[in-house]
């Protein structure tokens, strides 16, 4: 691990996009900001500007408007760049499959580094999904790393 | 003064769901505002037209995470009018029991949200804390914290177990005095009256004239709750008052959710105690053709559902009119005239939910010419003809 990832790593600044998802996913990742679950001891921050984030948590079915906001925002970010897909809509639009609205499952449009699976996730599978994803990146050797 | 256009969103920290607000303003007053949407927008009535009746339930149920009791309740409340039937008295309770749960966990979310946008973020964790408690509740009563999948087509899926009762009254009696903390916190704090008194009023007005519903009217006194003017589950045997409250700004508004959440607790523990023993499903099994309407008292207004049967065992049409879409125009009475700063809290006070209310427009622009089917085929039998002429043959 360089100095690089022991910087990144110690404190991720998350930002948060909602893709057209019915709320639940979003009020779920809010919900581990609040005591009960408590996601800063992580060192994890909720960051408002895709420009200060570090992590972007995707959650909803990508609906044709979002698909091109989608791709820009990816681009602002700053790397190095993580991706994570939060419920079942993000991994593989869910519910939503046959709507004429959702054309694209999220890891079509951009890359997804770890999937959190459920309808809506618990606030507990979030922190574990986010701390397996750094361990991803811990083991990673660094050519792979983007 | 120039006019100055300050565009917010669609992906904003303000809100956790994306919408385009445009504020047009001069200096600091805000002086005409503008909202797009459509960035959630999943065509959620198309999807119902090709699911069984009891499928549907749970695809409505996604609708909105925050009112995911109500949709599956008034679309229910409309089959079962098809069918001219009732759910069984014991199905009746456990649905009030969990739209009321629900409606105490949208209250206490929105409570905290308004009190982060004012710079509270004390409320925020206070409230989202007290709202892990009920969220508790609801695991132990359904099995799921948001999505509860409580709700089938003649009754409930899951009925309440006897054992369960004492815990979730005990759990739920734990928190009032919490609660009765947090109101007199909110009630009594100077800084949060001079922010919220007097800002963005809804006059009783023009409340009716934008048709506004739910805590917005009511804040605006108007005495209209569908639980109460037409009842339905198992309200009409509770005892329960409406709260109104009369200024209509944002206070009003603070108020009136938070008297409900003491009326909801109220609710819950009656049915609790009164729950009545019998079957929780009434066994529907076909649906004749014909139409139906439910309409029911979502946390943030009227939440109104139609179906139309062909006999089939799908839906052939299914409207869905979600209590922000009523809400939402109330801005223009409410934000015009204000400062930008007041804009933030004034959005968030009629606790609006979009992904209910997402609809998509279509738009057909001039001078391009749309072709029907029949449009095509008689263009192709001219092109047939042409070659034909062409070529010399009849």
């Amino acid at each position: 691990m360089g100095i690089l990832d022991k910087a990144f790593l110690k404190s991720l600044w998350v930002f948060h996009l909602a893709t057209g998802s019915c709320n639940n996913c979003d009020i779920e990742f809010l919900d581990c900001l609040t005591p009960r679950h408590d996601i800063e001891r992580f060192g994890m921050l909720l960051v408002g500007s895709i420009k200060h984030a570090d992590v972007l948590l995707v959650t909803g079915a990508v609906n044709r408007q979002c698909i091109p906001r989608i791709k820009r925002l990816y681009e602002q970010m700053p790397k190095p760049r993580l991706v994570v897909a939060i419920g079942e809509c993000a991994l593989s639009r869910g519910v939503f499959m046959h709507s004429y609205n959702c054309p694209l499952p999220l890891d079509h449009v951009i890359p997804v580094d770890v999937y959190i699976p459920g309808c809506p996730p618990r606030p507990e599978a979030i922190i574990s999904g986010i701390m397996q994803l750094i361990e991803k990146r811990k083991g990673q050797p660094d050519e792979a790393k983007a | 003064m120039p006019r100055t256009i300050i565009p917010i969103g669609p992906y904003h920290p303000l809100q956790e769901e994306p919408e385009f607000f445009i504020l047009t303003v001069e200096g600091e007053t805000v002086v005409d505002i503008d909202l797009r949407m459509g960035y959630n927008h999943r065509g959620i009535e198309k999807l119902c037209e090709r699911q069984a009746y009891d499928q549907v339930t749970f695809v409505v149920e996604r609708v909105c995470g925050i009112c995911s009791t109500s949709h599956p309740f008034a679309y229910t409340q409309a089959v079962e009018d098809i069918l001219s039937v009732e759910a069984p008295p014991r199905a009746r309770y456990i649905r009030t029991i969990t739209a009321e749960g629900e409606r105490i966990h949208s209250h206490l979310l929105w409570l905290g949200l308004a009190g982060h946008f004012l710079g509270y973020n004390t409320i925020f964790m206070w409230c989202w804390k007290l709202r892990e408690e009920i969220l508790d509740v609801m695991e132990i009563l359904s099995g799921n914290r948001n999505n509860y999948a409580m709700f089938k087509v003649g009754g409930v899926w899951r009925d309440i177990k006897a054992e369960d009762i004492p815990t979730v009254l005990k759990k739920i009696d734990s928190i009032i005095p919490t609660l009765e903390k947090l109101k007199k916190a909110v009630m009594d704090d100077p800084v949060l009256h001079a922010r919220t008194k007097g800002i963005g009023i809804l006059s009783k007005e023009a409340a009716i004239n934008y048709c506004a519903l739910g805590p917005t009217a009511r804040a605006s006194g108007i005495a209209r709750d569908i639980r109460k003017n037409c009842p339905y589950g198992a309200y009409a045997e509770i005892d329960w008052e409406m709260i109104v409250a009369q200024n209509g700004d944002v206070f009003d508004k603070v108020v009136v959710r938070i008297n409900e959440l003491f009326e909801s607790i109220k609710i819950i523990k009656a049915c609790l105690t009164r729950l009545p023993q019998g079957e929780i499903d009434c066994g529907i099994e076909d649906i004749p053709p014909g139409e139906g309407i439910g309409h029911i008292e979502a946390p943030r207004g009227e939440c109104f559902h139609y179906v139309r049967s062909d006999g089939t065992n799908r839906p052939v049409r299914h409207k869905i009119r979600a209590p922000t879409f009523m809400n939402l125009p109330t801005f223009k009475e409410t934000v015009i005239g204000g400062s930008i700063p007041d804009a933030a809290i004034i959005l968030a006070a009629i606790d609006p939910c979009y992904c209910c209310t997402e609809r998509m427009a279509v738009l057909n622009r001039k001078g391009e010419k749309l072709f029907t089917g029949e449009d095509l085929i008689k263009l192709s039998q001219e092109k047939t003809e042409k070659i034909k002429s062409k070529m010399g043959r009849k």
